[in-house]
């Protein structure tokens, strides 16, 4: 690794197998598998909803990234404070959001995460922890590190979580932000979702390397490079860096290699636009399924029934058209909406 | 008039100093601030009364340190940023336009950053164009950013108070050229930043003089001129940009008939532009006796060489000139 190449991290081939789950809390790891089947069926919901028309903007979906996520919210609390990028269904949900509220949202509606403001690409439910997302890309990662640094000038151990892709890594900002968090030991946590694309764009076309974790090193921040699609890696690995964080010794850095199986908009696969991007490629990728890998490691032990499974899923695949269906019947903002919430005290020109 | 004696530098380090004592979640991030090489009396000896660590001098990351202050500002505290030239926060933009001004917008008011941006224009002594500019039209332009050009010492100290307060982003723009500006101030009584307006600072007859900043100091000192020559100038600070209140300047151009609005930006699309538009817009067809005009720079960046810089900024002379022309008296 310490020539910055992924290797067979970044090889679908590889880690294809059950995840090892020996050791590990079983309710937790159910918590977990339901929880990326929570969003994995959410994000199949938003994918057929703007195919059909039914949604008017554009929805990043991370399907196939759940584990992420997941992992690191493991170790979060509802005090910390994360942000988010344009692809951030799985970061809100992973906090405990509503999926009524998030469907509400990206329909536009009042009820929504954001009161209906925002849409897919600008979450928030900070009563959850969930600070933030915006379309930007690496907007966030310095107001992560700004409410890093207020979790520890406020005393109460608190993080900040910053989720950016390895496209963010390219944008100038990223790198004052390190180096700021650094010099600062503000307790800011950067998860890295690498899934070696950027839009359209394979990493090895827009890096000279393939590990963004470097740029950690470069700036003295300890890092870890996980199987993102391994959710107790993930954990694990978000663990040692928040606790490290939390108990005052500044950032760490979490590189998580994974892959997204639409395209990078909206519910196609992008095999036609995107750049070294094939539908071999995207098959052998769906083998590396962190959902399926974990089911099967639970299975494997005998953890879970198989029709156990199944009931979990279509106990979900409710959930998930009850809230689709509600979020649909609720009501548009009001008119006043248009310029009422600019400032947030009264005082708009006249 | 009784009270303790600032110049504009010390009034916002009274400030400073109130906001740090009276309140704990207040911090100040940027560049120099432990060097009065960069903010020059506005923050004397603030780190070594309350830390360095409320006090920071950062890495040179205008865009990192603005956004750290904007997320700080979500998470409960009242940051304030200072750049010490406007030309270097370009770089924060992403965080001041895209971030902090839509936020509150953009998540259906549920939350806003209360943070403030104070960027010094520090231009003349031949620095150019980079060293120079004085943008305070482009953050009036983006809704949901206030906009604070204080041109008077007592202003310096409440505005700033009012403009941490606020729970709105505040871009606070203060001049080098007003420094040496003394009054005497009475205690702070907190204001809210919301109900500012702007003030008749000089009242007249003949003409109304709208301007903002350091080029309300050149209106005070053209209206000293005019009254020796028998015009009576009104003189109308701006102070708040952004939410713009055109009110006061409405009324006194109903009254005086004659508008000059003096700028320190550029005429296109800019804040002197904006008022008599507003103006125009208002008053009764034939409460104008003259066209309005402006005095605003050359539209180019600042030069270097001395007799190209002294032909570029606005005097009092020119705006006494302008001010004659509308009267039709030949200067």
């Amino acid at each position: 690794m310490n020539d910055w190449t992924l290797g067979h991290l970044a090889d679908p081939a590889q880690y294809q197998q059950a995840i090892d789950v020996a050791g590990q809390d079983v309710a937790t790891l159910l918590t977990q598998l339901q929880m990326m089947l929570r969003i994995r069926l959410a994000e199949r919901c938003l994918a057929e909803g703007r195919r059909d028309g039914l949604i008017g903007g554009p929805v990043h979906l991370g399907v196939g990234q759940e584990a992420v996520a997941v992992g690191v919210a493991a170790e979060l609390r509802k005090t910390d404070r994360v942000f988010g990028a344009h692809r951030s269904h799985s970061h809100v949900l992973s906090m405990g959001s509503s999926l009524h509220r998030l469907f509400a949202e990206i329909l536009g509606k009042d009820t929504g995460l954001s009161r209906g403001m925002g849409g897919s690409m600008h979450l928030w439910d900070q009563p959850n922890g969930f600070y933030g997302s915006v379309p930007i890309v690496s907007g966030t990662v310095p107001l992560a590190v700004g409410a890093a640094l207020a979790a520890k000038m406020q005393g109460g151990g608190d993080v900040g979580v910053s989720y950016l892709g390895d496209g963010a890594a390219e944008e100038g900002v990223v790198h004052e932000s390190l180096n700021l968090a650094r010099m600062l030991k503000a307790p800011a946590i950067f998860v890295v979702e690498n899934n070696l694309f950027a839009s359209h764009m394979h990493i090895s076309l827009r890096q000279p390397k393939e590990a963004t974790a470097r740029f950690a090193a470069a700036n003295d921040i300890p890092y870890e490079i996980v199987d993102g699609n391994d959710v107790v890696k993930v954990r694990a690995a978000a663990s040692r860096l928040i606790d490290r964080a939390r108990a005052g010794h500044g950032p760490g850095f979490l590189e998580a290699i994974t892959y997204r199986w639409y395209g990078h908009v909206d519910w196609r696969e992008d095999i036609d636009v995107g750049v070294n991007r094939s539908a071999e490629e995207v098959e052998a990728w769906r083998k590396r399924d962190p959902v399926a890998r974990l089911a099967a490691g639970l299975q494997a032990l005998g953890l879970i029934a198989a029709d156990h499974l199944e009931a979990m899923e279509a106990k979900i695949a409710d959930e998930v058209a009850e809230a689709w269906a509600l979020a649909q019947s609720d009501a548009y903002p009001p008119l006043s909406a248009l310029t009422s919430r600019v400032f947030a005290v009264a005082g708009v020109a006249q | 008039m009784n009270g303790t004696r600032y110049n504009y530098g010390t009034a916002m380090r009274a400030a400073f100093e109130y906001l740090l004592e009276n309140y704990p979640e207040v911090f100040v991030i940027g560049q120099g601030l432990w060097s009065p090489w960069y903010v020059g009396n506005s923050m004397t000896d603030l780190d070594k009364k309350f830390g360095a660590h409320r006090v920071i001098d950062t890495p040179v990351s205008e865009s990192a340190c603005t956004g750290a202050a904007v997320g700080a500002a979500l998470a409960g505290m009242k940051p304030i940023v200072v750049h010490p030239r406007m030309d270097f926060m370009l770089y924060a933009m992403d965080a001041v336009v895209n971030q902090a001004a839509k936020w509150s917008h953009m998540v259906g008011g549920q939350a806003a950053p209360g943070l403030t941006i104070r960027t010094i224009i520090n231009r003349g002594g031949e620095q150019g164009a980079q060293h120079s500019q004085a943008l305070h039209a482009w953050f009036a332009h983006v809704p949901g950013l206030r906009v604070v050009t204080p041109a008077t010492v007592a202003d310096a100290r409440d505005l700033l108070i009012a403009s941490v307060l606020c729970p709105d982003p505040v871009i606070f723009i203060d001049d080098r050229w007003l420094y040496d500006l003394e009054d005497d101030l009475p205690p702070v009584i907190e204001c809210s930043l919301a109900s500012e307006r702007p003030k008749c600072l000089r009242t007249g007859a003949d003409l109304t003089i709208v301007a903002s900043g350091f080029s309300t100091r050149l209106a005070m000192q053209a209206a000293e001129q005019l009254q020796q020559q028998g015009v009576s100038a009104e003189v109308i600070d701006l102070r708040v940009l952004n939410p713009f209140y055109p009110d006061t300047i409405i009324a006194s151009v109903t009254k005086t008939g004659r508008l000059l609005v003096v700028d320190g930006g550029w005429s296109p699309c800019g804040m002197a532009g904006e008022v008599i538009a507003c103006v125009v817009e208002r008053v009764a067809l034939d409460a104008l006796m003259k066209s309005p005009a402006r005095v605003t720079l050359p539209f180019s960046p600042a030069p270097t060489s001395r007799v190209l810089e002294k032909a570029y900024y606005p005097t009092s002379a020119v705006v006494v000139s302008q001010s004659l022309k509308l009267m039709d008296k030949v200067c």
